[in-house]
């Protein structure tokens, strides 16, 4: 089989992993001239975009698609009939190189089906690491995926190269896990991130010691992670929960959300539906809540309903829940408050600030802060604005917010 | 009127020089008119400037504004000299003006550094380099066509990054060449000057047909961000038509093919290396393993795992925490964190080796709330205490210490079976019954909230000297025997 058809088979097999992040990571360049490669301040670089709206950012390939465990929502599982593909490593190393210089890429993203046992397969993927790394001294970015329970001498090693690693929890919950991939251990997976962690605080705080050695280096852009949705019946309730702890517990840099899409040669268990996009934005919404909006896991979902709004944004079903909370005064209220108003990001949050100590913000000045007006007004106070108090009480606002039914386009 | 005639495009130094004289002079910016020679509108050919007198002298304007002006004088659009003198002058009135957000002028010229940043990015995104000659003899050079007077900008980037290999964009504005040395800035060229091919561009377009997921098409998404200007120099731009095209096909497919028999896949497992062997291989070792899957109250479900306690199966002496915290959540042992710190200095000053006691908690999970990147400690309740009761008594009963220390509320109360005040109890030995003694004392814990520093001193001695009277009982309890 030529590097070509294997690179189709093995992509193909990676693409349901969302996380295609290169931020976030150590500054590194070749300008002492010796070896290939920088890492990108700020936010990372998208080298392109396929037609289903993601980035495409690192070279996303499995280094085999054989694998033992049989988990049911995955094109991967032993269990299916798709065309099986390994590489070798050095067609790995010459690929990413390959494109690398080419300016296709910023690095790889490297993950494996799990053959023989955790520790041959994490053992495979690390050598990959270690050959771009020392031997052809690639400064580019590399995320490796870390197999649960692998040994931690390997784990050691895969931090020392990678910028990221990454584990995914698959499932929001224990018993979907054991349900839809019987050989994964939600214990085993939380045990690993938790090792994860404990070496991403030695290394930080190693690095914040002036006068000690060099810390070992350990996977500057830190751990995330990767959650199914709509493969079992998890509410959003349940999944934000979740992820509120993972964040908490293990220091996560990014939980991804990616819907159960249909896959080539799906398991009879789980009948195949097109994928809850939309859903899957709201969670992405909800989740920028709880990590930039300071709201807690508990309030950005309707209790009673357990399930985000699709038609409307979570802050926006959030305001309106707490319409007693609003109008806000936009001259005096506090950061904290401001970024609970439907529509205000957090730069705008940040610019209202810095000019508001200076002048009055009028209603003219929502355009140039960038502030969708509708969305906005009825729930704020201007020099020159104050919503009428029936819209607030009137049951008719949430009939304002609500778009025609239609997916909306969410990159990341 | 004042023409003013900038050298290039992108002649800061020269747009800061005459604006400087142009403001010393008090020259409205209405009276200005700023052009680029090359360009001058021939109405202006014959009228050279020369009304403006040598002014010495500067004044100051805020870091940013220097900043803002080298990236947003980069912009394509010929009103941004005069937007930025506009901007010097009202700055000299009023030094506050860039924090007004919702100032037309400063919008403005905000949006457009905005444009040449972003501008900058898609470039260092979406050059594509073509490798011409091979091997030693190879040299990449790239096409591409920004929007904004961007190539100078962007080169250190592709320098520091692609320093091992000489490389060359092309552009119709200017041309960047890097040599393994130094970035060369030429005139720009035509886009028949560029290579055509590249050997890897075939694969690159298989890789980015595979990495597409037909069944999540979002068109929308794609285009905001490599928007279609930029398709024509992109290799596998050509792909983009017909796999829209082919998706609602292939995932309808997908979605109605029936199922395949499910492949009986040949397995080859190993086993993992040997992990580091567990301490004994007694009762310890198989309460540990038992209480790893412990459902008995529901704590275990946000916990990472169980911390069961560790020591030596036959120490005399058994100290009794409240519960794991964050550290020792995720290490999996007891009293490893910053408590266990304080613990194990306690220890020593008291006479007492750790490694010779055994260490557990009275409950076995973390008990927390997240509060973002943290976890905020909860005190364990009686049901959960209860619950967790059972691995503490069958340790007792494995390890037989001859001396129990509990420290703090919530291991009184499991030691003792029901709640028990500690200022009231500590500080003596207590018979339990079944030879086995019990002291009380405080949970180091407790030493590191308390937040004025002669108390945390007082409490800390106090600590100890209960600690002291264990290092007692164990010498007695040695000579004895």
């Amino acid at each position: 089989m030529d590097v070509q058809r294997k690179l189709e088979i093995l992509a193909d097999a990676a693409k349901y992993d969302a996380s295609c992040a290169s931020s976030g990571t150590e500054l590194r360049d070749s300008s002492d001239g010796k070896g290939l490669g920088s890492t990108a301040p700020g936010m990372g670089i998208c080298h392109s975009y396929a037609p289903d709206g993601r980035c495409i950012s690192l070279l996303k390939v499995l280094l085999t698609n054989a694998c033992n465990y049989d988990c049911l929502y995955c094109v991967n599982r032993t269990s299916s009939n798709v065309p099986r593909a390994r590489f070798t490593v050095d067609e790995v190393v010459k690929l990413t190189i390959d494109f690398y210089r080419r300016n296709y890429i910023e690095g790889l993203f490297l993950s494996s089906g799990i053959i023989r046992s955790a520790d041959y397969t994490m053992e495979q993927v690390v050598s990959v690491a270690r050959k771009l790394r020392e031997e052809h001294h690639f400064r580019g970015y590399i995320h490796l995926k870390t197999i649960p329970e692998a040994d931690d001498a390997l784990i050691a090693e895969a931090g020392k190269y990678a910028d990221r690693l990454s584990i995914n929890i698959e499932m929001p919950s224990e018993n979907s896990l054991a349900k839809l991939a019987p050989e994964k251990d939600v214990r085993a997976i939380r045990r690993t991130m938790g090792r994860l962690r404990l070496k991403l605080d030695e290394a930080e705080e190693a690095g914040k010691a002036v006068t000690k050695a060099k810390p070992p280096r350990f996977a500057p852009a830190g751990q995330s992670t990767q959650m199914i949705v709509g493969a079992d019946a998890a509410s959003d309730q349940t999944i934000l929960h979740t992820s509120a702890n993972l964040y908490g517990s293990y220091k996560l840099k990014r939980v991804y959300y990616s819907a159960f899409s249909p896959i080539p040669d799906a398991s009879r268990a789980l009948p195949l539906a097109p994928p809850p996009l939309v859903r899957e934005h709201r969670l992405y919404q909800a989740d920028w809540l709880m990590r930039f909006y300071g709201f807690d896991a508990g309030e950005i979902v309707d209790e009673a309903e357990g399930m985000l709004p699709l038609d409307i944004d979570p802050k926006l079903a959030w305001a309106l829940r707490h319409r007693d909370r609003f109008p806000l005064n936009v001259a005096t209220a506090s950061r904290e408050d401001l970024l609970r108003v439907p529509g205000f990001g957090t730069k705008a949050v940040d610019r209202i600030i810095a000019t508001r100590r200076v002048t009055s913000i009028r209603l003219a000045d929502l355009g140039r802060l960038h502030i969708p007006r509708n969305k906005a007004l009825p729930f704020i106070v201007l020099s020159d604005h104050r919503p009428s108090p029936h819209l607030l009480d009137g049951v008719g606002l949430k009939e304002r917010f609500r778009a025609k039914p239609a997916q909306l386009g969410f990159a990341f | 009127m004042h023409v003013i005639t900038l050298d290039s495009e992108t002649d800061f130094d020269g747009w800061r020089k005459a604006a400087r004289a142009l403001a010393l002079n008090g020259v409205d910016p209405r009276g200005v008119t700023w052009t680029v020679r090359g360009n001058e509108p021939e109405l202006f050919e014959a009228e050279p400037d020369t009304s403006l007198e040598e002014t010495p002298g500067t004044f100051n304007v805020p870091a940013k504004f220097v900043e803002l002006a080298k990236i947003a004088i980069l912009h394509r659009n010929p009103e941004r000299f005069a937007l930025l003198y506009r901007l010097l002058w009202r700055l000299r009135s009023n030094h506050d003006l860039l924090e007004i957000a919702t100032d037309p002028d400063v919008a403005e010229i905000g949006a457009m550094a905005k444009a040449v940043r972003r501008d900058e990015h898609k470039m260092h995104a979406f050059v594509r380099f073509r490798e011409v000659g091979r091997e030693s003899k190879s040299h990449f050079v790239a096409w591409f066509e920004p929007e904004h007077h961007i190539v100078e900008l962007a080169a250190p980037f592709f320098a520091r990054r692609f320093a091992d290999m000489p490389w060359s964009i092309l552009t119709p504005d200017l041309c960047a060449h890097w040599d393994g040395h130094a970035v060369a800035i030429t005139p720009g060229v035509a886009k028949s000057e560029a290579p055509t091919e590249d050997r890897l561009e075939e694969v690159w377009r298989s890789y980015y047909a595979s990495i597409f997921n037909p069944a999540r098409l979002k068109v929308k998404a794609m285009q905001n961000e490599m928007p279609k200007k930029y398709w024509r120099n992109l290799p596998e731009a050509s792909l983009i038509k017909p796999l829209i095209a082919e998706a609602e096909r292939t995932t309808a497919a997908m979605v109605a093919n029936a199922p395949t028999e499910p492949h009986k896949a040949q397995k080859r497992v190993e086993e993992d290396m040997p992990r580091k062997a567990a301490s004994s291989s007694d009762s310890i070792a198989a309460l540990r393993s038992e209480a790893a899957d412990c459902r008995a109250c529901p704590l275990w479900k946000n916990a990472t795992q169980t911390v069961f306690g560790e020591g030596p199966s036959r120490a005399h002496i058994m100290l009794v925490g409240e519960q794991p915290g964050d550290k020792e959540d995720l290490a999996g042992k007891p009293f490893v964190g910053p408590a266990g710190q304080m613990l194990d200095r306690a220890l020593e000053e008291a006479g007492i080796d750790r490694t010779k006691v055994y260490v557990t908690n009275a409950v076995k999970h973390f008990k927390f709330v997240p509060r973002g990147k943290i976890r905020l400690h909860q005190k364990p309740n009686t049901p959960e205490i209860k619950a967790c009761r059972q691995w503490y008594e069958r340790e007792l009963a494995s390890i037989k210490p001859d001396l129990v220390v509990a420290m703090g509320a919530t291991a009184a109360q499991s030691v003792f079976g029901k709640i028990t005040p500690i200022n009231k109890s500590r500080g003596r030995l207590i018979e339990t019954g079944e030879g086995t003694r019990a002291l009380v004392t405080v949970h180091p814990s407790y030493l590191l909230r308390l937040p004025d520093e002669h108390a945390r001193a007082r409490e800390y001695e106090r600590f100890v000297d209960d600690l002291k009277i264990a290092a007692r009982f164990l010498r007695k309890a040695a000579h004895a025997a």
